[in-house]
């Protein structure tokens, strides 16, 4: 187990990153950004998957493995679901042809 | 965690940091999408390797079944539908964090021998008080975008109360199951208060300020994560999901900007009035009755009445209006031979060479987005300019007019934000609005204690020629009359659904 406090750091870190860089995007890309990162808040199936796996490994009763297996597709549902609107949506945006 | 993790985690966050800032340009957003998502892949593969659980085939299972019905609903959704897509999904991500939070506090699928038993169950109920809280929060977003729940603000009795106490009572679960671990009425009573809580906090909210509140719920999603990788001592999650947050709370705070409302007074106060339809019941009453009644109500139920009886004027106001048009076209009809002709619509776009248009959520509403196209195109091959003035707050979450406008071909250089286009109304030659009310009402400007007041809007009223196709002349969301409507020079009313207004436009064009 990590130290607490490093936890802490990375996650204020992040946030603090993250603000500059999304602060860049501009509002034409709001709705696409904003799936994207939806698709990205689906990252909690790395700990649901971990915690279901060693759940089951360790023999642990139904009530775990159905909480983590349910755990497993809705984050499964949200990360490939918000990966491919995001990308559908992003397909569209074209620039004019005829620009000078 | 070993060392060879760590690192791991810290390039796979580096990763999403970089794909993430390519989105910030079109040409490099489709790649910067996919590296997140390969990014997320390698993360996933990863978990499962260093845990050990490759050869578990439930999570094999799940994780298809899962993957499979997210990229079939991705695929079928259509682009105005994507602020409820996008609550759903949040909501989705919330539920899971909650369940991972609830596995933790419970003992179940943790690696033996943690140091630090109190962080860990302090952090596990976190996650699962806010994950719980999106989960709920989004589903009813959801239900109001997609109308299956009443799209007007719910108030319930000593509502502030209510959120005030369910809020307590949530921070005092995440207390006691800090104190005492591993007990499942603990964690129950915490997902119920956090439920209940989420559901009295979004169901407060009206339909304009539904892009504020996905924001929010889009960040509180990527928290939720957050807390659960703390829990689970995950650092890419707890990178990952500090990054979800920053960003969420951004477009919250640019969402608030562009509509001149702080958080605070959206999520605490009413919402402004949707326009209110009162019902129409004979009048039976005695005059005492009325009295009666008059004295008994509340502030709050007489601003209510006053909002319904402004509709009511505008609506009739309407009306007359265009009950003149029509009498006045009855006139014009049968006075046909003067030499003399009023300017139509039709003419002034004739001759425009600079022309704006103005699109806002109810050109989405009439799937009026194709028509519009061609409209641009058509004036285009005139020899004319065309841009498209997009107000931040057009549509139903940020960004959105962009992508729906996008959808139908338009290219994105000619979108122009409000701040770059708003100097120009005064010089160009005709403005089409197209289902816009509220983002170009100039009564924001000084109409004080109106919801709208303050809020920053399209300069259309300097234009000098100004066409509306509209549906009608009601007030939009906030309920506040355009003065627009009324002036006597320049201005074009086209009434009635979008897209046979505009399909009548160009065939007289």
């Amino acid at each position: 187990m990590i130290n607490p406090w490093i936890l802490v750091g990375v996650f204020v870190a992040a946030t603090v990153a993250g603000y500059f860089i999304i602060r860049r995007v501009p509002s034409l890309l709001h709705t696409p950004l904003m799936s994207g990162m939806n698709a990205l808040s689906g990252v909690t199936i790395v700990g649901a998957l971990s915690a279901t796996g060693i759940a089951v490994l360790a023999g642990e009763g139904a009530a775990a493995r159905i909480i983590g297996d349910v755990a497993i597709a809705l984050a499964a549902v949200n990360v490939a679901g918000g990966f491919a609107v995001t990308h559908r949506m992003l397909r569209m945006f074209k620039q004019n042809k005829k620009k000078k | 965690m070993s060392v060879v993790q760590i690192s791991i985690s810290a390039v796979l966050a580096l990763l999403v940091l970089c794909g993430i800032a390519m989105m910030s340009k079109v040409k490099t957003a489709v790649a910067g999408n996919l590296l997140s998502a390969l990014s997320m892949l390698a993360a996933i593969v990863a978990t499962l390797w260093f845990n050990d659980i490759l050869d578990v085939p439930s999570l094999w299972t799940m994780l298809i079944l899962g993957f499979l019905s997210g990229g079939v609903i991705a695929a079928r959704a259509k682009m105005i539908e994507m602020p409820q897509m996008v609550a759903c999904f949040n909501g989705l991500g919330g539920g899971a964090s909650a369940l991972v939070g609830m596995m933790i506090y419970m003992n179940w699928g943790v690696q033996a021998g943690s140091k630090y038993a109190m962080f860990t169950r302090s952090t596990a109920m976190l996650a699962v008080v806010v994950g719980m809280l999106t989960l709920v929060g989004s589903a009813v977003a959801a239900g109001k975008l997609q109308r299956l729940l009443n799209q007007r603000p719910v108030e319930y009795k000593g509502h502030n109360l209510m959120v005030l106490s369910l809020l307590v009572l949530s921070l005092a679960a995440i207390a006691v199951g800090t104190v005492y671990g591993g007990n499942i009425w603990i964690c129950l009573a915490a997902l119920l208060l956090s439920g209940l809580f989420g559901w009295v906090f979004a169901i407060r909210v009206g339909g304009a300020d539904m892009p504020v509140t996905i924001s929010l719920l889009n960040s509180l999603s990527g928290v939720a994560g957050a807390i659960a990788g703390m829990a689970t001592g995950d650092i890419l999650l707890v990178a990952v999901g500090g990054i979800v947050g920053a960003s969420g709370l951004l477009l919250t705070q640019i969402m608030c900007k562009a509509m001149n409302r702080s958080l605070g007074s959206i999520l605490f106060r009413k919402s402004p009035k949707i326009t209110v339809k009162p019902m129409v019941k004979p009048a039976t009453v005695n005059p005492e009755t009325i009295e009666e009644l008059i004295n008994n109500l509340s502030d709050m139920e007489i601003q209510e009445l006053l909002d319904a009886l402004n509709s009511l004027t505008g609506e009739i106001a309407g009306l007359r209006k265009e009950l003149a048009a029509l009498k006045g076209a009855g006139v014009a009809a049968e006075a046909a031979p003067q030499p003399e002709k009023e300017e139509t619509a039709t003419d002034v776009l004739r001759k425009a060479k600079d022309v704006i248009i103005v699109p806002g959520y109810g050109m989405a509403l009439a799937q009026a987005q194709h028509i519009v196209k061609q409209l641009a195109d058509r004036l285009a091959a005139n020899g004319a300019r065309v841009r498209f003035a997009i107000h931040p707050v057009a549509g139903r979450m940020p960004g959105h007019m962009n992508v729906l406008l996008a959808e139908a071909d338009i290219p994105y250089d000619d979108l122009y934000e409000m701040d770059a286009i708003n100097g120009d109304f005064k010089q160009t030659d005709a403005v089409v609005v197209i289902g816009a009310n509220d983002v170009l009402n100039p009564a924001a400007r000084n109409a004080e204690g109106t919801p709208i007041y303050g809020m920053p809007v399209l300069n259309v009223d300097e234009a000098k020629q100004v066409i509306v196709c509209n549906y009608d002349l009601k007030p939009g969301y906030a309920g506040v009359e355009n003065p627009l409507y009324t002036r006597k020079k320049g201005v074009y009313l086209c009434l009635g659904d979008a897209k046979q207004t505009l399909i009548q436009l160009m065939k007289d064009l």
